[in-house]
């Protein structure tokens, strides 16, 4: 089963990576876009028997590992 | 007094910091590699700087899980001096040990260059040799030095006088934002733990003990530590 994890940087932390890709876009021309974020994309394969379980995999192993909670939040999808 | 130097992959300072140990101080100083689980009866630990684990995922957020934090942890819980620079304080603060995160460098760039830090407290493990308001002149050197924290923590840490260097103007010495080379919170540049043994700092002291280095004005930190431990009795005779 495959469980896809986002992480980004939570609202309250200043992303200059994401600062600066917005300033690029600008001077792109793409004066439409406002702020941008950047963050991280992972894709699990978990061996589980059900959905539910994949899920609960995944966001242990977000807690524990792919995002820090003093600066990171994640969101957990699974097919 | 025996110095441990923890090795992860990726480490680069660790050899600055074992010629800091055993060279320029004079102490007993050896090699750990991250997968021992043992400290082999050292009185201090430093984790090295470097990129552990190419700074894979977050800058120490890999280097966590090796085998040694364990004792590395039990050795600081037990009130032992632990002192984790650069790379080393990344780890110390994914491991939980200190409190907070790193960011990306707020103007991005990879910074290698000395700064002006001044001492702000000087009951630690690491800065007890120091006099208060101190500034010493360290290089820096890296690309995630942005220290960040929440507000409330950041007040926690004030509060219970835990922030121990700030980087600083050198002329004044105060830490106008002019001086904050990487966006860091508070202008903070290393803090200690809840018992004051375990500190962390961007800046690179073992990079700065011998003049000829351009600066000898980390040579205090490691000092400050050898006074501490032999005032406490806690170790044996001095290997010079």
């Amino acid at each position: 089963m495959k469980a896809r994890v986002f992480v980004t940087l939570k609202p309250s932390v200043f992303d200059p990576q994401g600062r600066t890709i917005a300033e690029a876009l600008h001077s792109m021309g793409y004066t439409g876009v406002g702020d941008v974020r950047q963050g991280k994309y992972f894709e699990l394969e978990v061996d589980a028997k059900s959905a539910e379980e994949a899920k609960t995999v995944a966001g242990d192993v977000a807690d524990k590992l792919l995002a820090n909670p003093v600066i990171e939040s994640y969101r957990v999808e699974v097919d | 007094m025996k110095f441990a130097i923890v090795v992860f992959p990726g480490s680069n300072c660790d050899h600055d910091a074992h010629h800091a140990a055993k060279h320029v101080l004079g102490q007993d100083a050896e090699f750990v590699w991250h997968k021992d689980a043992s400290l082999g009866g050292a009185d201090v630990v430093i984790l090295p700087g470097g990129f552990a684990h190419g700074d894979y995922l977050r800058t120490g957020a890999i280097a966590r899980f090796s085998p040694v934090m364990k004792s590395v942890k039990a050795f600081a819980d037990a009130g032992g001096p632990v002192l984790g620079v650069c790379n080393g304080f990344q780890i110390l603060l994914e491991a939980g040990l200190l409190a907070g995160a790193m960011l990306r460098n707020s103007g991005l760039k990879f910074i290698c260059e000395h700064v002006s830090v001044r001492v702000e407290q000087t009951d630690t493990a690491f800065t007890g040799a120091c006099r208060q308001g101190q500034v010493l002149r360290i290089p820096i050197n890296h690309g995630e030095g942005n220290y960040f924290a929440p507000d409330d923590v950041l007040d926690r840490l004030e509060r219970e006088r835990r922030v121990i260097f700030r980087y600083v103007d050198a002329a004044s010495g105060e830490p106008t934002s002019a001086a904050n080379p990487n966006g860091a919170a508070r202008n903070i540049a290393g803090i200690c733990s809840e018992r004051r043994n375990v500190v962390g700092m961007m800046p690179h002291p073992e990079r700065a003990c011998e003049p000829i280095l351009g600066s000898g004005d980390g040579l205090v930190l490691f000092e400050s530590v050898v006074r501490a431990l032999s005032a406490a009795g806690a170790v044996g005779t001095a290997a010079r």
